[in-house]
């Protein structure tokens, strides 16, 4: 049986944003780590997008040598305390898990979160202190790269370049690096402190960061091209879409985006923040992903009465499972099969019409396609609407730079991740990705290997 | 960090702050827009860029909620934690012949910088100042090195006309023709800029609408324009007059109404007149109510207006607004 992950209770953390996993101790770690069967041919690492040694790390767990285990995973990943966290692991590595097959999959989520959290805790290491492996510092190569954006995709390439002994300097247009791990995912999910700590650590690789530069206006691509050697755009998505039906205009109407941003990045929710946020008695969330499941869960914490509405049913959820079971727990109405076809109100949010859908056939994502059921209309009473019905790519590049790109301003790139503009590659969801950190967090590598063979050619 | 280089009251709880911000004036140009936090637990507030030299950019404020009230706080030599601009995109400016641009308000900070531009390019401009009283009026002598004709009007008649800003271009519109009128100030003046100049001459407004990011991404800034919804940030803020949808930019400004009025409460101990909400630039409480009674007076205005409404009604119901993408 699979050690479950202990959490805190509904009751409290509903009140709080703290996060709501406490994490394994040391031997629930370690009893967790002994399920693995080290397998011969794991299939695990195929099923991480980055091919992290899995039973490699989970050994070393086995072996109460952390440190170790979290030097397997930082070989490949730098952001492991936000992939522990976020990844859907049930459709990556766990999925692949042997284990899985029959029962439950090894934890493998919960046991790098553990590594992450514990690789500089002394106390849980008792007599088995590694060796002070000092990291050789990489020849400096006196070339410089630039990224823009400082979200997994960028944190990724710019950590891999630093290490290789490029000269990297990350752009950011807010306020904070991170991207969407600062202004998108919740504190009760991933704690800030978590992403300041790894972004502290590419810091110390010697990554310079520059906030508050709006790539495409305070700079251009072409500014940045004249002073790089290389450039990585790593934008994301940032375009919120809204469902274009009537009263989206309505106060009290607001897209995820919007509401999770007061709340992550500007942290409205605490009352030393000067950023407002409305605590609306009734809230509808529409959609299904992981954003409409953040916004549910962070509005519930200001108080709210919280439905979440999506189109399809339990089973297409593209959310995260973990966070589903967790929203059930703290008591979010979910109402499958349903989308919104007008909101209803004067000036001001009073409610919202629904209409029933069903599945049939296939779309052009591979899921099943949901069609409105004529004459199923009905009324629910609320008092805010929040939208995360998807997001398109960050049109800021598109418009202000002559590059390559698609109809929905995402940025066209070959497989070695090179864009129309000469030495400027691109990655994560501005070329079109799937949404999920740890694809971001590919695209940054491969970028990274693809300029670092570049630069030694020239 | 960024450093506050000059800091001067220049009206009744009117400031004007300079701040040093390298990185912005490259690409800065008028109509553009920054946003600035001024510490750790400050909002995310625009301001338009009002004057700009080779390292440092201008911004006015009045008064009106907690962050302009902190801001106002400023001494020279304190700093500003974030600035980051320039947004939005800047104005067009081209050989257009006569331009009349009316202003209220601390909007008159943004159609400085416009007017000097347009003179530039060998535009004929006039300029309508609107303030309160006689010590909010803005750059007065500024304006009056470049314009080609200065006409300033208060609320309380204390200086210039005693008339709000559209009585004056509504006297011009019927004397003289207009290649552009553009109209910076509060939603309401702007919107009977719009309601007079309409079929008489090309009008633009600048809209600062309620944002986060400032960058396309949260869409709180919203507004209807035409049949679509666009984001003031980086779609505007300039936009075609006789386009945008202005009750719903009224309403929508007040979104936040009762939580702005709570912080500052708490903060500074005073109640804020309602109407200003923290954000935007509008100072000039052009009450509604003085306009809908002049409406009320001219019954031919209502009746054209009518009209009007009943001409835009039409292409506005056909299509809904913004195509979700994929």
């Amino acid at each position: 049986m699979r050690i479950p992950m202990p959490i805190r209770k509904e009751k409290e953390r509903i009140l709080d944003f703290k996060e709501v996993n406490i994490g394994y101790s040391l031997n629930e770690a370690v009893a967790e780590a002994s399920r693995c069967l080290q397998c011969k041919n794991p299939e695990c690492i195929e099923g991480c997008p980055i091919g992290v040694d899995i039973p490699g790390f989970i050994k070393c767990i086995k072996n109460k040598n952390i440190k170790g285990a979290a030097q397997i995973i930082r070989k490949m990943n730098n952001l492991l305390g936000v992939c522990g966290r976020v990844c859907p692991q049930e459709r990556l590595c766990e999925e692949k898990c042997i284990l899985a097959k029959k029962g439950e999959a090894v934890a493998i989520g919960h046991l790098a979160r553990f590594t992450s959290d514990n690789e500089d805790n002394i106390f849980i290491l008792p007599n088995k202190i590694p060796k002070n492996q000092k990291q050789k510092k990489a020849k400096r190569l006196h070339k410089n790269a630039a990224i823009v954006g400082s979200g997994p995709s960028g944190l990724a390439c710019a950590a891999d370049l630093a290490g290789m002994g490029y000269d990297v300097t990350v752009y950011e247009a807010l306020h904070e690096p991170g991207g969407v791990l600062r202004y998108g995912i919740p504190e009760f999910r991933l704690p800030k402190k978590i992403v300041n700590d790894e972004i502290e650590k590419i810091r110390k690789m010697g990554v310079g960061f520059l906030v508050n530069h709006v790539i495409g206006k305070t700079f251009t691509i072409d500014d940045l091209q004249k002073e790089y050697d290389a450039v990585f755009i790593g934008t994301g998505a940032g375009l919120p879409n809204l469902p274009s039906i009537q009263g989206e205009h309505l106060n009290g109407v607001i897209t995820a985006n919007e509401f999770l941003t007061r709340i992550n990045l500007m942290k409205a929710y605490s009352p030393d923040y000067d950023t407002p946020v409305k605590k609306a008695k009734q809230v509808i969330v529409v959609g299904g992903g992981n954003t409409a499941v953040d916004s549910a869960r962070a509005a519930k914490r200001l108080g709210s009465d919280v439905t979440i509405v999506y189109r399809r049913s339990f089973a297409e959820m593209p959310a995260r499972m973990e966070e589903i079971k967790h929203a059930k727990e703290e008591g979010i109405n979910f109402i499958f099969l349903t989308q919104p076809t007008r909101i209803i109100g004067r000036k001001k949010v009073q409610g919202i019409e629904l209409i029933q859908m069903m599945l049939e056939g296939q779309d052009s994502s591979g899921r099943m396609k949901p069609v409105p059921i004529e004459n199923t209309e009905f009324e629910m009473g609320c008092n805010q609407v929040i939208f995360a019905i998807g997001q398109g790519p960050n049109p800021m590049m598109a418009k202000t730079t002559k590059i390559s790109h698609r109809m929905d301003k995402s940025i066209v790139v070959d497989s070695k991740l090179r864009t129309s503009k000469t030495r400027v590659f691109a990655g994560g969801d501005i070329i079109g990705g799937d949404a999920t950190v740890i694809r971001a967090i590919r695209d940054g590598k491969i970028a990274a290997l693809h300029i670092d063979e570049m630069l030694r050619e020239k | 960090m960024y450093k506050i280089l000059k800091k001067q009251k220049i009206g009744q709880g009117i400031y004007e702050l300079r701040i040093e911000a390298k990185h912005i004036v490259k690409y800065a140009k008028p109509g553009n827009f920054i946003i600035l936090r001024k510490n750790e637990t400050g909002e995310r507030a625009p301001f338009t860029i009002a004057n700009l030299d080779n390292k440092s950019i201008t911004i006015l404020f009045n008064v009106v909620g907690k962050t302009t009230a902190d801001l106002a706080k400023l001494k020279k030599g304190d700093s500003i934690k974030d600035v980051a601009g320039p947004l939005g995109n800047p104005s067009e400016i081209g050989e257009f012949g006569t331009v009349c641009i009316v202003s209220g308000g601390t909007g008159c900070a943004s159609a400085y910088l416009l007017s000097k531009a347009l003179k530039e390019k060998r535009n004929k401009v006039i300029n309508i100042l609107g303030a309160k009283s006689k010590d909010q009026i803005i750059w007065e002598d500024k304006f009056s090195n470049i314009s080609d004709r200065l006409i300033v009007c208060t609320d309380d008649g204390s200086k210039g006309m005693h008339c709000l800003v559209t009585k004056p271009l509504e006297k011009l519109l019927k004397k003289q023709y207009f290649n552009r009128v553009i109209a910076i100030g509060p939603p309401v003046m702007m919107k009977e800029v719009a309601r007079l100049t309409y079929q008489r001459a090309r009008t633009f407004v600048h809209l600062a609408p309620i944002m986060v990011d400032g960058i396309g991404m949260c869409g709180g800034c919203r507004v209807k324009v035409g049949n679509e919804t666009k984001f003031a940030c980086v779609d505007g803020p300039e936009f075609d007059a006789h386009e945008v949808d202005f009750d719903s930019i009224i309403y929508r400004n007040s979104r936040y109404f009762d939580e702005e009025q709570e912080s500052h409460e708490k903060h500074h101990g005073s109640c804020i007149t309602k109407a200003a909400t923290k954000k935007k630039t509008p100072v000039k409480q052009k009450s509604k109510k003085t306009i809908s009674k002049k409406k009320a007076a001219n019954k031919k205005d209502i009746a054209s207006r009518k009209k009007k409404k009943t001409i835009n009604k039409k292409p506005v119901k056909k299509k809904t607004a913004r195509k979700t993408k994929k």
